[in-house]
C-alpha cells in the first residue's frame, strides 16, 4: 500500500467503469465516471433510482454484489488506489479509511447484539481495551447528541427508534476518523422533522472532524442543504457537475433543467397549473446507449446528439456538463401542457358534503394496553376537493384512510358518503359502497398482483364494481388505460414487465374502474422518481377535474401535499391538531406542530429557514401526554395550562381549526419574528 | 362514460412502454434464461436422465429386461454376477437386472402421486392457515405439530395396518398406499405453504381485492395461489424424493407389493438375511433406490436454486 499523500483528495475517480452479471450476460452501470472530492468538502450524487448512484458507493467501499466489477478506470481514496487491495490491506483500508451509512439503519445494526457491544467492537478492533472502548463508546454517542448514552448501549436495536438507529450508525462511522464517510440516502427512510436533525448532526459533525463525505441521494433539497458540490448522474453518466448554488441556479444540463421543473416546490399548487414531466424513461441497465445518454428524452435534441457523444464542456468555474447544446440548457421546452386542469370552479359548500367523519375514534389493544390511534377525528369534504393528511409517521394517518376504507373498524364514530351512512366493516358495506371508497396505494410493486395481467385485473374489478363483463369489461378496460395514458398493450402484460409509474398507472385505472367518489391515495408518489412523481401527480388532477372525485391525499412530501390539497389536515397522536383550507394552513398562522413540520422541509431554494427543533420523538400513544399531547415537545410551550387542559379544536379564522391554547393573533406575531421568544399568557 | 374522457386534455400517451426494457426483462426472456440456466446445469442433466432412466424402464420393463423377471428356471440359486446375469441371480434363481428393472414399476406407480396428493392438499391446508390466522392457524397449526412429531413411517405403518385389518393378509393396493403416503406429506407442505402465504396476505394486492368486495375462497385461490407456486413446485419435488424412499421402505418391511412381483424394497428384504453369502442380490436393488433419490433430490436442487434467484 502506498502511503496516503497529505494533499491527496479524499476520493478521486478516474473513468471508472462497472458491469454486473445478469444471466450470463454483462450489463453496464457506471459508464466512465470520474468524480473528486476533496479533503473536508460534501459532495453530493443525484439521480434517478438505476443510475448508478450505490453502485459507485459500493466500487469506493469495495462491496460490489457478487456479480459486480469494475472493468476500468480507477479509484483512489486518500491516495490509495482502492481497487488493488486485498485481503488484510482491504480490511484495514474499510477499518480505518471510509466509512459507510446505509439507507435503512433497522437492518444495519445487528438485531441480536446490544448496542453496546457493536459499537464497542469498532474501537476494540482498532485496538481498544474492554473498558476503554465502553469510554469511547459512551462519547461517540453523547457527540451524536444521544441524551442518556448509557442506556442506549444496553438496548437491542430493534428498540430504538429510526433516528436513533441512524444516530447509533453515524457515530459508529465517524468512530474510526474516516478519511471518506459515505452516506448512502441516510434519511429517506425517516419522518421530516427526524431528518432536519440528522442532516443537522451531519453537517456539525463533518465540521468538526473535516470529514470528506459523498453524500448520495435522490432529493435534490437535502443535497442543496448539505453539499458543496453536485455531480448529477444519469444512466450511469455524470451528465453535469459543479458548485451547488451555480448548478441549482443555472443548470447546463436538459436533464437537471427537467429534475428542477418536475418538483411541486415555492408553494405551487394544481390551480396554478400543471407540472412539467420528463418525457420517456431511464434507459435499463444492460441496453446499448446512444452517443448522448440523454437523447431520447431531451426536447432540444438535434441530429448531433445522436451521433457525437457530448464532450465534458467546462460551462462555467469547475462547472461541466455533457450537453452540445449546454447554453440553451434552460430553453428547454416543457412537455407537459402548463394550464391548469381546473378553472377554480367554486365548491358549494351549502351542498352535502361528500365526505363527512365524525368523531371517528379507534382504540388498537395490544397486549392488554390501549393504543388510540385515533381519537375524535372529525372532517368534511366536498366534491372534487382534496384533503391533505399531514404528519409524522405515527400520527395516525394511516389509520385513518384504512378506516374509510371499512378495512379497520373504528371504536367509535361514523363515516358518511353523499349523506349515507358507511357500514362500519368492509363485509357489511353494498357493493355501491365498496365501489364509491377506493385506494392508490403507497407501493406500486406490492398493489398488483404479479401473476395476473392488467387486462385480468381491471376486467375484475370492473365486473365486481361496476358489474360490466364479457365485451363491454374490454371495452371500458381499454378506456381506463387510455385514460391514465397508457398504451393500450399493457393490458396483455403483467406487472413485472412495467415501470413503477406503470404500475401506479394501472393501481390508479384499478381505484377509478368503478366510479369513485372518494379515492384514498396513500403515499402514491413516494415510491417514485421525481419525474415520474411529476407525471403521477398531473393524472390525479386531471382525473379529479374530469371525474369530481375527491381525494384523501396522505404524503410526507410537504411540497407534493400542498400541489395537490383543497384543505389539509394535521394529525398528531390521532388528534386533529389544525385543519383548514391549503393556502390558510400554509401561509400561516400555524399550529407550533404545522409550524415545526414545515420548518424541517429543506428546500431547493435554499432559502433560510430558521429550523423549529422538536424535542424528542413522538411519545407512545399507549401512554399519550396529558393536557396538549403535544405539550412535551412544543416549542412555543405556554406553561401549566398545556400541561393541565386538552385545548379544544376552535375556529381561528372562517374555516379554519386549531387546537392550541395559544391566541391566533398571538401566533400570528410570534410566527413573523424567531421562535423561542416566551408567548404571552392567555 | 363517454361523459368521462369527453375533457381530458389531449396529451400524448406515455411511450414508456417502448423501451428496450421490454426485451431485456419481458417475462419470456426471462423464462428463456432461466430455462437455459437449468438445462445448462450438469446436476439437473445427470439427475433428469437418471430419473428418465428409471421412468421408461417403468413404462416398458418388460420389452427392456433380458429374462423375464419372475422365472425361476435357473439352474440355481445365487449365481454370482456374470456376463450372462450382470448383477447375478437371486435365491429363487431370477435374474436381478432384470428384477431391478421391472422394479421401478410400483415405486413410480405410487411415489408421483402420493406427492401430489400431499402437495395439493397441503397447500389447500397452508393457504386456510396462513390466509386466516388467528385461532385457525392456531387449532390447524397444533394438530400437525402432533401428527410432524410421529416418524413419517410409523405413522403410515399404524395407518396402512389398521386399514388392512379386516382384508386377508396384508397385501396393499397401490391407491391405498398413494393415500397414506399422500396424507402422511400434508401436514409438513401445509407448513411450508402457510409460510409462503403469510408473506403474501399482507401486500396490498390482497387489500385490494378485499376492496373491491372478493370473498376469501377466491383470494386464496386466484390471487393468492399463483404467487406462491414457486415454493409449492419446489416443495413437489422435494417430497417426490422422500416418496420414492418412504414408498421403497413400506415394502421393505411387507407394507407394499407381494411376492413373487419384482420390486426393490421387497427385494431387499427377502434377501438382506443372506447378505454375507450373496451381497449382489441386496446391494443391486439397493442401488436402484438410492440413484433414483438421488437423481430427484439434484433434480429438486437446481429447481430451487432457479426459482430462488
Amino acid at each position: 500500500m502506498t502511503a496516503p499523500e497529505a494533499s491527496a483528495p479524499a476520493l478521486a475517480l478516474r473513468d471508472v467503469e462497472i458491469v454486473y452479471r445478469v444471466r450470463g450476460h454483462d450489463r453496464e452501470v457506471v459508464r466512465g465516471i470520474s468524480l473528486t472530492v476533496e479533503q473536508a468538502s460534501s459532495y453530493g450524487l443525484v439521480g434517478e433510482s438505476g443510475c448508478g448512484k450505490s453502485t459507485v458507493a459500493l466500487a469506493v467501499v469495495r462491496y460490489l454484489p457478487r456479480n459486480g466489477r469494475v472493468t476500468a478506470g480507477t479509484v483512489e481514496v486518500a491516495g490509495r488506489n482502492a481497487l488493488a487491495l486485498r485481503g488484510e490491506s482491504l480490511r484495514r483500508y474499510r477499518r480505518d479509511v471510509v466509512s459507510m451509512v446505509y439507507q435503512n439503519p433497522g437492518s444495519a445494526l445487528n438485531p441480536s447484539l446490544r448496542v453496546g457491544r457493536q459499537l464497542n467492537e469498532v474501537f476494540e478492533l482498532r485496538g481498544a481495551k474492554r473498558g476503554e472502548a465502553r469510554e469511547r463508546s459512551l462519547a461517540a454517542l453523547r457527540e451524536v447528541n444521544i441524551g442518556d448514552p448509557d442506556s442506549v448501549l444496553r438496548r437491542y436495536p430493534h428498540q430504538l427508534s429510526g433516528g436513533m438507529q441512524q444516530r447509533v450508525i453515524i457515530a459508529m462511522s465517524l468512530a474510526t476518523d474516516p478519511s471518506l464517510l459515505i452516506l448512502d440516502e441516510p434519511t429517506t427512510g425517516l419522518d421530516a422533522t427526524v431528518e432536519a436533525e440528522v442532516l443537522d448532526l451531519i453537517a456539525e459533525l463533518q465540521e468538526r472532524h473535516r470529514t470528506a463525505v459523498l453524500f448520495i441521494s435522490h432529493n435534490l433539497g437535502v443535497i442543496r442543504k448539505m453539499c458543496s458540490r453536485i455531480g448529477v448522474l444519469y444512466a450511469g453518466e455524470l451528465v453535469e457537475e459543479g458548485p451547488t448554488e451555480q448548478l441549482l441556479g443555472d443548470p447546463r444540463h436538459p436533464y437537471t433543467v427537467g429534475l428542477l421543473r418536475c418538483i411541486p416546490r415555492g408553494g405551487l399548487d394544481k390551480d396554478h397549473g400543471r407540472l412539467d414531466t420528463i418525457p420517456g424513461f431511464l434507459p435499463p441497465i444492460g441496453v446499448p446507449l446512444p452517443a448522448c445518454v440523454f437523447v431520447a428524452r431531451c426536447g432540444l435534441a438535434q441530429e448531433i446528439c445522436s451521433d457525437q457523444k457530448p464532450p465534458d464542456y467546462v460551462v462555467g468555474p469547475d462547472h461541466h456538463s455533457r450537453c452540445h447544446f449546454h447554453e440553451h440548457a434552460q430553453e428547454l421546452p416543457r412537455h407537459a401542457d402548463p394550464t391548469p386542469a381546473r378553472n377554480g370552479e367554486a365548491v358549494d359548500r351549502e351542498r352535502t358534503p361528500l365526505l363527512r367523519v365524525d368523531d371517528l375514534s379507534k382504540t388498537f389493544h395490544q397486549e392488554g394496553r390501549e393504543i388510540k390511534a385515533l381519537a375524535g377525528v372529525s372532517a368534511l369534504l366536498w366534491e372534487g376537493e382534496t384533503l391533505g393528511l399531514v404528519g409524522e409517521s405515527g400520527s395516525g394517518k394511516t389509520t385513518f384512510a384504512r378506516t374509510l376504507l371499512g378495512i379497520v373498524e373504528p371504536t367509535s364514530g361514523t363515516v358518511q358518503i353523499d349523506g349515507r351512512e358507511m357500514p362500519a366493516r368492509l363485509l357489511n358495506r353494498s357493493s355501491a359502497d365498496v365501489a364509491a371508497l377506493q385506494i392508490v396505494f403507497q407501493n406500486p410493486d406490492s398493489a398488483l398482483n404479479r401473476r395476473h395481467t392488467v387486462r385480468r385485473m381491471l376486467k375484475r374489478t370492473l365486473t365486481k364494481l361496476a358489474s360490466i363483463s364479457g365485451r363491454a369489461a374490454d371495452d371500458r378496460a381499454d378506456e381506463l388505460v387510455g385514460q391514465v395514458r397508457l398504451p393500450e398493450r399493457v393490458l396483455s402484460a403483467r406487472p413485472t414487465a412495467l415501470s413503477g409509474g406503470q404500475k401506479q398507472r394501472v393501481s390508479i385505472a384499478r381505484a377509478f374502474a368503478g366510479e369513485p367518489r372518494l379515492v384514498v391515495c396513500d403515499e402514491p408518489t413516494s415510491a417514485l422518481d421525481v419525474s415520474v412523481q411529476a407525471a403521477i401527480l398531473n393524472l390525479l388532477v386531471d382525473l379529479q377535474a374530469t371525474k369530481r372525485t375527491s381525494y384523501v391525499f396522505i404524503s410526507h412530501d410537504l411540497g407534493v401535499v400542498r400541489y395537490l390539497s383543497d384543505r389539509i389536515a394535521v394529525l398528531y397522536l390521532g388528534r386533529l391538531m389544525e385543519l383548514g383550507p391549503a393556502e390558510t394552513v400554509f401561509s400561516g398562522p400555524h399550529h407550533p406542530y404545522t409550524e415545526a413540520l414545515l420548518s424541517a422541509v429543506p428546500t431547493i431554494e435554499g432559502e433560510q429557514r430558521v429550523r423549529i427543533d422538536l424535542e424528542g420523538e413522538i411519545p407512545s400513544a399507549a401512554s399519550p401526554p396529558s393536557g396538549c399531547v403535544f405539550h412535551t415537545r412544543c416549542p412555543r410551550f405556554l406553561g401549566e395550562i398545556c400541561v393541565a387542559e386538552e385545548p379544544p379544536l376552535a375556529e381561528v379564522e372562517p374555516g379554519h381549526l386549531m387546537r392550541c391554547h395559544i391566541p391566533i393573533e398571538e401566533l400570528r406575531r410570534l410566527q413573523t419574528t424567531a421562535p423561542g421568544e416566551p408567548a404571552l399568557t392567555p | 362514460m363517454s361523459s368521462l374522457s369527453g375533457n381530458v386534455p389531449e396529451l400524448p400517451v406515455i411511450v414508456e412502454g417502448r423501451v428496450p426494457a421490454a426485451q431485456l426483462d419481458s417475462p419470456s426472456r426471462v423464462r428463456r434464461d432461466t430455462l437455459r440456466q437449468i438445462l445448462r446445469s450438469p446436476t439437473f442433466v445427470i439427475g433428469a436422465l437418471v430419473t428418465l432412466f428409471w421412468v421408461a424402464c417403468a413404462l416398458f420393463g418388460e420389452s427392456i429386461a433380458p429374462h423375464d423377471p419372475i422365472d425361476e428356471s435357473f439352474e440355481a440359486s445365487y449365481v454370482s454376477p456374470s456376463w450372462d446375469f450382470p448383477f447375478g441371480l437371486d435365491r429363487n434363481g431370477r435374474d436381478i437386472v432384470s428384477r431391478v428393472i421391472v422394479g421401478s414399476r410400483s415405486v413410480l406407480e405410487v411415489a408421483p402421486a402420493a406427492s401430489i396428493l400431499g402437495v395439493v392438499l397441503g397447500s389447500l391446508l397452508g393457504l386456510v392457515m396462513g390466509y386466516f390466522g388467528g385461532w385457525v392457524d392456531n387449532v390447524i397449526g397444533r394438530v400437525i405439530d402432533a401428527i410432524l412429531a410421529i416418524p413419517l413411517i410409523v405413522l403410515a405403518i399404524l395407518v396402512l395396518t389398521a386399514l388392512s385389518a379386516s382384508s386377508e393378509g396384508i397385501s396393499i393396493s397401490p391407491l391405498k398406499l398413494i393415500m397414506v403416503v399422500g396424507l402422511a406429506f400434508t401436514p409438513i407442505v401445509a407448513r411450508t405453504v402457510r409460510s409462503a402465504v403469510l408473506v403474501e396476505r399482507d401486500l396490498d394486492y390482497v387489500q385490494a381485492a378485499k376492496l373491491r368486495g372478493e370473498r376469501a375462497p377466491y383470494i386464496m385461490l386466484a390471487e393468492i395461489l399463483p404467487n406462491v407456486m414457486g415454493p409449492i413446485i419446489v416443495e413437489l419435488t422435494v417430497r417426490l424424493g422422500y416418496a420414492v424412499f418412504a414408498v421403497a421402505t413400506l415394502a421393505f418391511l411387507g407394507y407394499g407389493p407381494q411376492p413373487p412381483t419384482p420390486d426393490w424394497g421387497l427385494e431387499i428384504a427377502e434377501q438382506y438375511a443372506d447378505v454375507s453369502l450373496a451381497w449382489w442380490a441386496v446391494v443391486f436393488p439397493a442401488l436402484a433406490i438410492a440413484s433414483l433419490v438421488v437423481a430427484i433430490n439434484l433434480i429438486a436442487d437446481t429447481v430451487q436454486q432457479v426459482l430462488d434467484q
